[in-house]
């Protein structure tokens, strides 16, 4: 008796304390959002009150889509995100399952070298990357970001990825391997159905600081036909006046795109989560 | 003509050596046991047989053919694996399927060996299910048909039973036989339980260290193993090994005695006390520490009423008696 009543406690604690840190995690995105609906008065006088008759206004949201080409900034994003994330998953899987599963000289070693670039930022090279983008004309391109993006996600898709490998059945590649299944079919029908939880974790964990970035599409793509949507926004921050209207839609316009990626990976990293508690 | 013959095979991780020179033969039709404790090498030896592992010296031949550098798949064998290794997105007839298509073979004789093993083996409900939905035993009999459908020369397993319950490894165990019987394929089987052992083999291969330390049909390694090793290996409960008892012996030497050998009698030659009774019903072991402080397990068919604190007093006839030296071997007599 005593015993349920405590867990119940426990369970109410627990939630409690779970829906505050959504609050407070929230709270940001809230205030972004309503005052996105709100004439630039409004959102200076009252800035936590929810738009009304009066202070309603979709002025921010005409600016974005009239000033500026919102739609090519949100394909030039989605563009480098998708492909980024394709291929840091791509690369990062194969070479986790290389320093996973195969035994060979300097393996460990070529795992610390790999991994290396988890601690270093990728930011202390920008000068040398340009001069690399200058000279191989890949400046003011999409694949200029993409390569730079799946360099600096590497790293921790590697490290995070060949320990979950380590934990695949040796039985099961084993089975395919008497089965006569080549390595790259025990990679990509047996190895990484497997894995799809991890490879959510790394998407989720790359995508966000990738699609917010302002740093290298500044420095390496700053032309209007690829520019990204972070730095489309810029537009709207003046030195000396901000288009706040303008600044909190696209603000609010940028996070559906980002939610949508989120709710594909989550369903795998929800399962991924639960799984390891139940095994 | 041979299964398999094995020649001077040695297998090392980096500077460990896991297998020793093994030499080995299994002849067609044969039901081989590899037994040994844990870490001994045998599912090393039998990944080395596989292909899944390379020797790091000597020859492995499967079927009169020199396959060290033949991979896996064109071996001629199967293997079935403790954890059952069934592919989880795949259905049952696709877990079977996959090692034949790979083969390219025609659809017709997919189809038609896959409904045979699936026949043999009562899996005829579960075809389109996936693994997650099956039981233990159930797995472990679509690993077992996924083998079986390859019609290997050479099947090979890795402790298919030690992981099912007491019941489902007997009926498992006797299928297993059953199997043998109905293909007349060789087979290579590794265990580390000795009831599987002994009931399964034709001929059983003790392995300790990556060494060989005998190889024979179950009765002649129970009852005239070559050393201390073996002898303790087999036979349950374990052989009673006295060194200081009142039984004169040579010097530094060994006394073997099975506990099924020993019998009460009032004036016998060592005399002790019962220390635990284990009634198992149809048999009572009891465990007497001797006069001279060694513990001995006695074997009582049917049922006793020995009591703890007692003293007895046990005997054996000479002739069931084994003797060993220092080094373990036995001293024939
Ligand atoms: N990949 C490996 N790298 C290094 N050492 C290994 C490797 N695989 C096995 N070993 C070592 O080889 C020895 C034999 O291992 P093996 O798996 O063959 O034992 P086993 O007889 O099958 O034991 P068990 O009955 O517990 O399955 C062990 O000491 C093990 O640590
Ligand atoms: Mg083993």
């Amino acid at each position: 008796m005593s015993a349920a009543r405590q867990n119940r406690l426990n369970t109410f604690a627990a939630h409690g304390a779970l829906i505050l840190y959504t609050l407070i995690a929230l709270f940001p995105v809230f205030v972004i959002v309503i005052n996105s609906f709100k004439t630039r008065k409004a959102i200076f006088r009252e800035p936590l009150v929810l738009p009304n008759a009066d202070s309603f206004s979709m002025i921010g949201y005409e600016t974005v889509l009239k000033q500026g080409d919102f739609f090519l900034y949100l394909q030039n994003s989605i563009i480098v995100t998708v492909v980024s994330l394709f291929f840091i998953l791509l690369f990062g899987a194969m070479a986790a399952f290389a320093l996973a599963e195969y035994r060979f000289k300097g393996n460990t070693l070529m795992g610390l070298y790999l991994a290396l670039g988890i601690m270093i930022p990728i930011r202390i090279g920008t000068v040398a990357i340009l001069e690399l983008m200058v000279q191989t004309g890949l400046v003011n391109t999409l694949w200029a970001l993409i390569l730079v993006y799946t360099a600096q996600g590497l790293p921790l898709a590697v490290f995070i990825l060949s320990e979950f490998m380590k934990q695949v059945s040796d039985d099961l590649k084993n089975a395919g391997r008497i089965d006569g299944l080549s390595e790259y079919r025990i990679f990509f029908r047996l190895v990484l159905p497997l894995v799809r939880p991890a490879m959510a974790t790394v998407a989720v964990f790359n995508m966000i600081p990738i699609w917010n970035d302002l740093w290298f599409p500044l420095i390496l793509a700053p032309a209007e036909e690829v520019k990204t949507l972070t730095l489309g926004s810029q537009v709207f921050i003046g030195q000396f006046v901000t288009d706040w209207n303008a600044v909190l839609s696209a603000l609010s316009l940028a996070i559906l795109p980002v939610m949508g990626l989120y709710v594909i990976f989550s369903r795998q990293l929800i399962r991924g989560i639960t799984s390891g508690a139940v095994k | 003509m041979t299964a398999l013959k094995l020649e001077k095979v040695c297998k090392s991780f980096g500077d460990v050596e896991v297998l020793k020179n093994i030499d080995l033969v299994v002849e067609d039709g044969e039901f081989v046991v590899f037994v040994g404790p844990s870490g001994c090498g045998k599912s090393t030896l039998l990944r080395v047989i596989a292909g899944l592992e390379d020797a790091t010296s000597g020859t492995v031949d499967i079927g009169g053919e020199v396959v060290n550098d033949t991979p896996p798949a064109k071996r001629g064998i199967a293997m079935v694996f403790q954890s059952y290794a069934l592919y989880p997105h795949l259905s049952v007839r696709d877990n079977m399927s996959l090692g034949l298509k790979q083969e390219k073979q025609p659809k017709a004789v997919i189809e038609e060996r896959v409904d045979k093993a699936v026949k043999m083996l009562d899996l005829g409900d579960y075809v389109d299910r996936r693994p997650s939905d099956l039981s233990g035993g159930q797995r472990q009999r679509v690993a077992i048909g996924r083998a079986i459908v390859r019609e290997p020369k050479l099947f090979l397993f890795d402790e298919p039973l030690s992981n099912l319950d007491a019941a489902l490894r007997m009926n498992t165990r006797i299928e297993i036989a059953d199997l043998h019987r109905k293909l007349s394929a060789s087979m290579i089987y590794v265990t580390h339980d000795q009831t599987e052992a002994m009931t399964l083999a034709d001929k059983i291969v003790v392995l300790r260290d990556g060494n060989v330390e005998q190889v024979g049909s179950p009765m002649e390694l129970y009852n005239n193993p070559a050393n201390q090793f073996v002898a303790g290996f087999l036979g349950s409960p374990s052989m009673n090994f006295l060194s200081k008892s009142e039984i004169p012996i040579p010097d530094g030497a060994t006394l073997g005695i099975r506990p099924e050998h020993l019998s009460l009698t009032d004036d016998g030659r060592i005399k002790g006390q019962v220390t635990h009774v284990e009634r198992l019903g149809g048999d009572t072991n009891l465990l007497v520490m001797s006069e001279a402080g060694e513990t001995l397990t006695v074997r009582q068919f049917g049922q006793h009423d020995a009591n703890v604190g007692e003293p007895v007093g046990l005997d054996f006839q000479d002739q069931n008696a084994f003797l060993f030296d220092q080094n373990q071997q036995r001293i024939a007599e």
